[in-house]
């Protein structure tokens, strides 16, 4: 009985917050009503028995949001809802989409016939993921690793102000490199 | 607690996300939108493992994938958006639409409420 509570408040205040991301005009505030959208589904995750895993969403997107308002204030012309703007376009046709494939999806949800529950959950579900990732899911955990490797350092190449051809010029063949502070060995 | 709760909350989400993806102007607000679709993933995901299978761990394995993939999706969302800023002073998903398919409406260019781009836009010192 608790649980169901617990469940339909957190369900409620996430789709609600959710919602708000996208009606507030502060994008400040929008990127708090996102936190608080994840923060109500992990704690969702958390009543399905899923500790860790709830855990780390709420760890993660808590400090996911702090960088992204950070990201917020620095693109957006109206970090603080100052002044009323909406920056949306074909807002008609968005909401009938969403709304339509939603009704979709609950119509799914409704009518297909899910199978049945076939064993008990484990006693310690964490350990069942940890020997999951470290035995025979392995492969998944070593992708995992190196797309997010690959993601750091293309993130860094991306946003990095000054590349190889400003550096050596347009053919690489400048025998120094042309840097604002020189550094490094003196060769 | 059944599992059509679940789910309904996931399709919530991302019918909510999807709204946001599909209306917004503002690349950080599309990447939100995007983030709220993958939550939704990670919901479902969840609840499948907790109500189907749950003495397999296929179904966390899976939430730990998505979690993985949103974490992904806003470091590389974050270095695009910086990357067509520096290049182009671009913040707007209406103004970098270079590979649209100009030749029927015609109308590009100019939409309304685009807000004021000259706020923000201190370039000339690169």
């Amino acid at each position: 009985m608790t649980e169901t509570v617990v469940f339909a408040v957190c369900a409620v205040g996430a789709v609600a917050s959710g919602v708000m991301v996208f009606v507030v005009d502060s994008m400040a505030r929008a990127t708090f009503a996102l936190l608080a959208s994840f923060v109500l589904t992990g704690v969702a995750i958390l009543l399905l028995g899923l500790s860790y895993l709830g855990v780390l969403i709420i760890l993660m997107m808590v400090m996911e949001m702090m960088v992204m308002a950070v990201f917020m204030i620095m693109y957006m012309m109206n970090p603080a809802g100052l002044m009323p703007m909406t920056m949306v376009h074909n807002k008609v046709g968005s909401l009938a989409v969403s709304v339509g494939v939603f009704l979709l999806l609950a119509a799914g949800i409704v009518f297909v016939p899910w199978p049945e529950r076939t064993g008990g959950p484990p006693a310690d579900p964490t350990l069942a993921l940890g020997e999951a990732i470290m035995g025979e899911h392995m492969l998944v955990m070593m992708l995992v690793g190196l797309v997010l490797f690959a993601t750091m350092v293309s993130a860094t190449v991306l946003t990095t102000h000054r590349g190889r051809y400003d550096r050596y010029g347009d053919d690489l063949r400048r025998g120094r490199p042309d840097d604002p502070i020189g550094g490094g060995l003196d060769r | 607690m059944i599992l059509e709760a679940y789910l309904l909350l996931a399709a919530a989400l991302f019918a909510v996300g999807l709204f946001g993806a599909l209306s917004q102007q503002s690349v950080v607000m599309v990447m939100m939108g995007l983030e709220l679709m993958v939550n939704a993933v990670i919901v479902a995901a969840a609840a499948f493992w907790l109500y189907t299978s749950p003495e397999r761990p296929d179904g966390q394995v899976l939430v730990l994938v998505a979690v993985t993939a949103m974490a992904v999706e806003m470091a590389m969302g974050f270095a695009v958006t910086t990357a067509i800023f520096r290049a182009r002073d671009v913040d707007m998903v209406d103004m970098a639409a270079d590979l649209a398919d100009h030749s029927g409406s015609g109308d590009h260019g100019h939409h309304g409420g685009h807000g004021d781009h000259k706020h923000h836009g201190d370039g000339g010192d690169r």
